[in-house]
């Protein structure tokens, strides 16, 4: 169990990961995980650029390029971009706050393979050959009369991630409220502990909606419900309304952490305390807030008639307001700084004109009249992923590179670091601001080919350029952190060099435990404070040291989300085949037993003894 | 490095701008140039919005290239300590203040545009003698075409729509099917066409069609809808109002004299094609195939095909290679022979009214 690396064989290791309830681990888990469907979803991104770079082509059919635009959007979303997000919150965020672990270890497991199985679930569509092909919102008319088992796998394999999804977010807000380490306050907490605080919480209200409606559509599809046949007195719009009250505060789930990180990264290499701190912390509990008054927004061209749409329409601007302080506020944290230009620090200065550019093409789609004009044109696919990619995607890159040597104990090449950013920031900008055009000039979005003569096609092929240029980048990125880690030179514990939160005061990676004993916070940015009245190691630690009780690892997470997993496919042929019922019952029952055997099993974790954290302690020359 | 790519950036971003300044799209589908009031007010509040955040970003990139040039570590050297300053709250609150009153210059024009685009009050307005003030268009849109009804005129089209100029028209919006949207992007924003309920707004068209690259406006579907999403266009004809008023009557004379290009293509439509499509333009919505009283006059076969003879045979004959997903039938060489079928092509593209 000690830190010490042991020669253990394979399965060993294998077993060792399939259990673990250490978030550091699990960080990984998520990390590697979400990895795996960025790239997928990316492979799919480069088909759909390939069918549109002329008109006309043939590369994909109609059918094929609808479920290449449903599952790259669902898999971006909620496979690839969150998972990320949590893996560097899992990582981080307990780190920060001076924590040996999260509030529920064993949740936070179950949450990364319920995560896992649910994508595994959703991707399996492409091997069965029926693949969801009604948009990432599945709008309720197209989705019912979708053929085949397509949004089956869409309802079920998300209804699976989204639970994890919300388990972890309940964990995190648990483990911030209740695992600070004595003097971290709320107000002395780093950004991106908030911004994940805060995202926790939209978690909590935003989940449930998908939840309810990815059952209805479940009930609708499988066994015979008609929550959104209106030929049956349901209502398609009611859909759309469930779908955007998740939805939107869903892309401020993704990008409030993203905020976060470039909060970090701002503060960390201009060298200086984070300008207007409890100004930073107000506007993204106020965007937390406002981002679920506004889904409607979405829905401008429903019919929802001019009153909703002129209160919609105002709300939505008003949340301009508190993102204009951050950005002035991270302007600011470099003016007057010491601004040293790392590949993380690339990434947080590309992210500023390019969110600002998305940020102001959304307050032009909050006009509803214009809007009207604008909406499901190109415009809002340029706009989307101008926020997205030039928010969530720059931020997961440049957490990439900041955190990889905090979880890996290794840097990636500062050169192809940079490399990777102008492939993947000159190629975004390519692919995406020519779109806005498209959309002015009429093109609608989703459209799987179109027909020559109607202005749009170098544009396209600029666009397409554009997108393979991304991917080059991105290659680079998965060559550097190859090579890197082949390498494997290890480094200390704050390579950066400026690390001013209390991750940067312990080695690279952590011990398992984390701290040796839990540190003293006084102030914001506590590290930085001692190391500028002399303590070298950043810590002061508040208790003398002393036993860690420590969770043990299980394989119950794992099997649970297996069941349910298992449950799905009996849920989808039921109808078809005789052995959908029993399958949906065994893969049931298989959870159930599984959380009893959690629930009588009196597992109550394990001490480290004092004795052993000192022997860690001594072989390390003393320091923390 | 720095200067060099910093050049090469500046390049290629001269060049990204020559290609979006070379155009404002095509007069027939581009939103920058709208051909009526509704498209002009969205114009307008594209203008202002568009300066309201162009004079953001101008702002922002200022103090955030300033910032970058003064206070690099290069220049302040390693061992520089900035002073580490907590905020300021006169400068908080003036980026608090300006964005909230650029907000405000904002949302006022927007609620009012958002309330006088929604204003549909007149739609049912009857005059005197109880007869229609304003042209109500009852759109219905199915996979994947469209269908135009004039309720109030008791005729019937489908896939291109034919308007008056200079005068405002309703429109009933509904789905037969699943979801779509109906917009004609040169005229003025879309609604969508929901499956249980009706949408009704109106656009102004202001520009003769007759001018453009192919005589008429390009109408689109904006929503999702399945496979043949992407083919789900109409097209639309504005005219004076007395031309219109000359189609309207020729289109409610096509119920009792039909043009008939092609006796034998008449009799091979009457066998094989006459359960779903109408030739009569006198009637009302809901019929399974789009009506083909003004065919021959039309821009485009299946709505986005070539209007020749050869694209129309190749359409009856294999239509889901065309258009996948669509109701039609495809017809092959036993159902309608090679003969039938240039007999039934020439009855069809003679099928007009004007």
């Amino acid at each position: 169990m000690s830190s010490v690396a042991q020669k253990k064989g394979f399965g060993a290791t294998l077993w060792d990961w399939l259990t673990t309830v250490d978030h550091k681990k699990i960080g990984i888990l998520y990390f590697l995980g979400g990895g795996f469907f960025f790239v997928l979803g990316g492979i799919e991104a480069m088909m759909i650029r390939w069918q549109l770079h002329i008109p006309n082509n043939d590369f994909v059919s109609a059918g094929l390029f609808n479920d290449l635009i449903t599952m790259h959007g669902t898999t971006m979303i909620f496979l690839a971009a969150m998972p990320i997000l949590f893996g560097f919150m899992n990582a981080i965020v307990p780190l920060q706050i001076g924590a040996r672990d999260v509030a529920f270890p064993f949740i936070n497991s179950l949450g990364f393979w319920m995560f896992f199985f649910g994508g595994l679930f959703l991707n399996i569509s492409w091997l069965y050959g029926e693949v969801p092909d009604a948009g990432w919102t599945s709008y309720a008319s197209l989705s019912l009369a979708s053929q085949g088992h397509g949004v089956d796998f869409y309802a079920i394999g998300l209804q699976i991630a989204g639970g994890g999804t919300l388990m972890a977010g309940i964990n995190f807000l648990v483990t911030i409220i209740n695992m600070r380490a004595p003097g971290m306050t709320y107000m002395r907490m780093p950004l991106f502990t908030w911004t994940t605080f805060v995202a926790s919480a939209m978690i909590l209200f935003a989940f449930p909606p998908l939840t309810v409606g990815l059952f209805f559509l479940t009930f609708d599809r499988m066994f015979g419900g008609n929550f959104f046949n209106h030929t049956m007195g349901g209502n398609t719009i009611i859909w759309e309304h469930i779908f955007w009250i998740f939805g939107h505060p869903e892309v401020y789930i993704l990008i409030l952490p993203a905020f976060g990180i470039f909060s970090e990264i701002f503060s960390i290499f201009s060298r200086k305390r984070l300008f207007g701190y409890p100004s930073m912390v107000f506007a993204t509990v106020l965007i937390g807030f406002l981002g679920f008054m506004v889904w409607a927004h979405h829905m401008f061209t429903v019919g929802l008639g001019p009153t909703a749409n002129a209160i919609f329409a105002v709300a939505t601007m008003a949340i301009a307001v508190p993102t204009g302080v951050k950005i002035f506020n991270w302007l600011l944290t470099m003016w007057g700084g010491s601004i040293k230009i790392t590949t993380p620090m690339l990434y947080a200065l590309g992210f500023i004109p390019s969110f600002v550019m998305g940020g102001v093409t959304g307050v032009m789609q909050g006009a509803a009249p214009l809007d009207y004009q604008l909406h499901d044109s190109y415009f809002i696919v340029a706009h989307f992923h101008y926020v997205i990619v030039g928010g969530v995607v720059l931020a997961i890159l440049a957490a990439t590179h900041l955190y990889w040597p905090k979880m890996f104990g290794t840097m990636l090449n500062e050169t192809l670091g940079k490399v990777t950013f102008w492939f993947f920031f000159i190629g975004f900008h390519m692919t995406f601001l020519i779109q806005h055009w498209l959309g002015f000039w009429g093109m609608p979005r989703r459209v799987w080919t179109y027909m020559d003569g109607q202005g749009w096609n170098l544009a396209n092929l600029i666009s397409t350029i554009g997108a393979f240029m991304m991917a080059i980048g991105v290659i680079v990125l998965v060559i550097n952190a190859i090579m890197t880690s082949v390498k494997n030179v290890k480094v200390a514990n704050d390579p950066w060099g400026d690390g001013r939160t209390l991750e940067w005061a312990i080695e690279s990676p952590p011990i398992y435990y984390n701290f040796h004993a839990t540190p003293l916070v006084r102030g914001l940015d506590t590290v930085w404070i001692e190391k500028m009245e002399g303590n070298e190691s950043g810590l002061t630690p508040a208790e003398p040291i002393k036993d860690i009780h420590m969770p043990n690892g299980s394989i119950i997470p794992l099997l649970m989300s297996f069941g349910l997993f298992i449950a799905g496919f009996g849920a989808m042929f039921r109808t078809e085949e005789s052995w959908g019922l029993p399958v949906l019952i065994f893969g049931l029952l298989w959870t159930f037993v599984s959380m009893a055997a959690r629930s009588l099993q009196d597992d109550t974790g394990y001490y480290i003894k004092k004795d052993e954290i000192l022997r860690d302690l001594k072989r390390k020359g003393g320091q923390n | 490095m720095m200067k060099g790519l910093k050049k090469w950036r500046l390049f290629s971003l001269l060049a990204v701008l020559t290609v979006f300044l070379a155009g404002c799209g095509q007069e027939e589908l581009s939103t920058l140039l709208p051909a009526g009031q509704v498209g002009k007010d969205q114009f307008n509040l594209l203008l202002l919005s568009s300066g309201i955040m162009l004079l953001v970003i101008i702002v922002v990139v200022t103090i955030y290239l300033v910032a970058l040039v003064r206070f690099r570590r290069s220049k302040l050297g390693e061992d520089h300590i900035p002073e580490q300053v907590e905020g300021s709250h006169k400068l908080e609150l003036v980026w608090t203040i300006i964005p909230i009153l650029l907000i405000l210059l904002l949302a006022v024009p927007t609620v009012y545009y958002t309330y006088k685009l929604g204003d549909v009050a007149a739609m049912g307005a009857v005059d005197e003698d109880g007869n229609a003030e304003n042209l109500v268009v009852d759109v219905t849109a199915k996979l994947y075409w469209w269908e135009f009804e004039y309720p109030d005129l008791g005729i019937v089209t489908a896939q291109e729509l034919v308007v008056p100029m200079d005068e405002k028209v309703y429109f009933n919006l509904l789905a037969a099917d699943v979801k779509h949207s109906f917009w004609i992007p040169a005229v003025g924003g879309k609604l969508d066409t929901n499956v249980e309920n009706v949408n009704k707004f109106y656009l102004v068209f202001e520009k003769d069609s007759q001018d453009l690259k192919d005589g008429v406006f390009y109408g689109k579907c904006a929503e999702l809808c399945g496979p043949s999403h992407a083919l789900m266009d109409f097209k639309v004809k504005t005219m004076p109002r007395p031309e219109f008023d000359q189609w309207v009557t020729a289109m409610q004379n096509t119920a009792e004299n039909q043009v008939v290009a092609n006796q034998d293509g008449q009799e091979v439509f009457q066998q094989s094609c006459i359960g779903c499509h109408a030739t009569s333009g006198v009637g009302e919505s809901g019929a399974q195939g789009p009506n083909l009283a003004t065919f021959g006059d039309r821009n485009r076969v299946a709505g986005f095909l070539d209007h020749t003879d050869e694209k129309l045979v190749e359409w009856i004959r294999d239509t889901q290679e065309h258009k996948p997903g669509n109701k039609m039938p495809s017809f092959d060489k036993n159902q309608i022979s090679d003969a039938e079928m240039d007999a039934l092509v020439e009855y069809l593209m003679g099928l007009s009214v004007e």
